[in-house]
């Protein structure tokens, strides 16, 4: 069979896996696509590359359809989401120095993690804290914004978040450049081991079901290769599928620290796999509760409501027309392909293409196509929901 | 500041290619030319320098920082947003193609930024063939060390003569249409693992 060739670029992260399993276990090649995958450098390498057609596909932070199709960023075009490649996966980092004076202020281990290690964070710091992130628009900078300023603190008077590239975080906190992070894994742990940094709190502590990478492709793209991209959206679905079998895990771990995706120890890999994560050098494997999700609760299902919460909160910053920000940004998730492709196949997808986003607690069964759906907890720490139809425009 | 003169950054963290780059830049007229080769707190020397444009090859993961730059949002800060030629994509393709990025300041004319990236275009396709170049010697110095050592290997095992053990090599390559170096290899590995 002749095989359609698409070139995808990729992060060297734990994240990256539905795209490597995708191709090494030959469900892209189930779809007739030939999976091209290519390491990056750095997330405006990824971009540029899928702008100006060297790749057709790629592993994009959540947040970089949303502002790229608003325009916002240094280079911009209309870029969409075919579906959701991981949530969750993000930890929250400390210089070990700032560790102890946290430990010495004390953290209330009586509220929620979030608002306990936060408020302590916020009591040890001296000054305006300054946290990395890899990148400006991404899932990392939303839920330190989100939890930070929830608990009193002004950015950017208090709160300096600067862009770190991952692979060296380690460096910049040792080197007092910052004395926080929120990156994603391997990164954390490769800190973590360093002696860098101790890792306080995980990032779905913040919001329990946050869309952390997607698969995007330029709109022009998605638009004239239609069948294509209903392909890949299926190839990606199955890799998730598969992903989601705890048996599988550690095959997932093995293949991911071949040279050509990370490089790195399987070991290191599986922590946040297994989401059993070691917190401080030397310290013994934690568990942290939905750490990471490929596949369960509909985890690759684009909402509409995340595109809109990204956008609103990206109009606001940068004094964008929000109605018009929101509009653009919800169209760049596409739950339209997504369900034109998954439908076919029989696959169960939800009967709506928005929800009211941190109104759930509990794993709870919702409308579907076929009935047999659930969604997962998907709070935010504070206890505040958004619900797109009381913010703005809907569509 | 002087109409024709440009104050240019150059993130380029090896000193020889970065006084390459500026030496290419000033034969494109006469420029303001700074490097910043430690990138730790990148954003703050930029702050500082204020250029008009920046350039970094499109593989330095430091180029994210940029985008912060870009983000600029203070009245004093000047928002920059990478060079993109839209009627002059071949420019834009060449300058990714040649590895190099340009982040320029808002408002700053085409024909002024041209002989700049067109410079800088030049010199990175000529880091792009060295490296290429340097890949290749190694690859052919990494080839030439196995094939001596299979011929090590069967001139000790079968008596054979230098010269008789890289033609048997190259026969049993020829029957079976494979690189002489694939073959040689193959006796390494096999050599190898039976210790």
């Amino acid at each position: 069979m002749n095989l359609d060739r698409i070139d995808c670029g990729f992060v060297p992260l734990v994240d990256c896996a539905p795209l490597v399993v995708a191709r090494e276990l030959g469900f892209a090649a189930e779809e007739g696509i030939d999976l091209h995958l290519h390491p990056q450098p750095s997330w405006s390498a990824i971009r540029d590359k899928l702008l100006f057609g060297e790749l057709q596909a790629a592993h994009m932070l959540s947040v970089l359809p949303v502002v790229m199709s608003m325009g916002l960023g240094a280079a911009t075009d209309r870029i969409d989401a075919l579906s959701v490649l991981s949530a969750n996966g993000d930890v929250i980092g400390v210089a070990p120095e700032l560790a102890d004076r946290m430990h010495q202020v004390g953290v209330d281990r009586n509220t929620d993690p979030a608002t306990g290690v936060g408020r302590a964070l916020i009591a040890a710091a001296s000054g305006p804290l300054r946290v990395g992130v890899p990148f400006p628009f991404s899932m990392h900078a939303e839920l330190l914004y989100y939890w930070l300023s929830s608990l009193g603190l002004e950015a950017p008077r208090d709160l300096n978040v600067r862009t770190v590239p991952p692979s060296n975080m380690a460096e910049a906190i040792a080197a007092g450049e910052v004395d926080a992070f929120c990156v994603g894994e391997p990164w954390g742990s490769v800190a973590v081991d360093k002696g860098d940094a101790e890792i306080v709190l995980p990032g779905s502590a913040i919001w329990q079901f946050a869309p952390e990478k997607v698969l995007a492709v330029r709109h022009d793209w998605a638009e004239a290769e239609r069948p294509m991209a209903l392909r890949l959206i299926r190839a990606m679905w199955r890799a998730a599928r598969w992903l989601g079998e705890a048996e599988n895990r550690l095959t997932v771990s093995d293949l991911l620290a071949q040279p050509e995706y990370l490089g790195r120890p399987s070991e290191l890999i599986d922590r946040a796999l297994s989401g059993r994560l070691v917190l401080a050098k030397n310290g013994r494997p934690t568990r942290l509760g939905n750490f990471v999700e490929f596949y369960d609760c509909a985890a690759t299902f684009p909402w509409r409501s995340q595109a809109h919460w990204i956008a609103s909160r990206w109009a606001a910053r940068a004094g964008a027309d929000r109605e018009e920000a929101v509009a653009v940004g919800r169209a760049a998730f596409r739950t339209d392909l997504y369900r034109a492709a998954l439908q076919d196949i029989g696959v169960d997808v939800p009967g709506a293409s928005e929800k009211v986003e941190g109104a759930l607690s509990v794993r709870t069964e919702v409308a579907s196509a076929k009935g047999e759906m659930f969604l997962g907890p998907d709070r935010f720490f504070d206890g505040k929901v958004f619900d797109p139809a009381e913010t703005g425009t809907r569509h | 500041m002087n109409e024709a003169n440009l104050r240019i950054a150059v993130v380029e963290a090896d000193r020889d290619r970065a006084l390459m780059i500026v030496d290419s830049l000033r034969d494109a007229g006469a420029h303001d030319v700074t490097v910043i080769g430690d990138a730790t707190g990148l954003a703050r020397r930029l702050e500082d320098i204020s250029p008009d444009v920046v350039l970094i090859e499109i593989s330095n993961p430091n180029r994210d920082v940029l985008e912060e730059v870009a983000l600029a949002s203070a009245p004093t800060e000047r928002p920059v947003a990478m060079f993109v030629d839209k009627s002059d994509s071949q420019m834009t393709r060449a300058a990714i193609e040649a590895g190099v990025s340009a982040y320029v300041v808002d408002g700053l004319r085409k024909e002024r930024i041209k002989p700049v990236l067109d410079a800088a275009i030049v010199r990175f396709q000529l880091f792009a063939r060295m490296r290429v170049e340097l890949e290749t010697t190694k690859a052919a110095l990494a080839e030439r060390k196995v094939i001596d050592r299979a011929k090590g290997l069967l001139m000790k095992a079968r008596g054979l003569s230098e010269e008789e053990a890289y033609a048997l090599l190259r026969k049993t390559a020829m029957d079976q249409s494979r690189k002489v170096s694939d073959v040689a290899h193959a006796l390494v590995t096999a050599a190898d693992l039976l210790g």
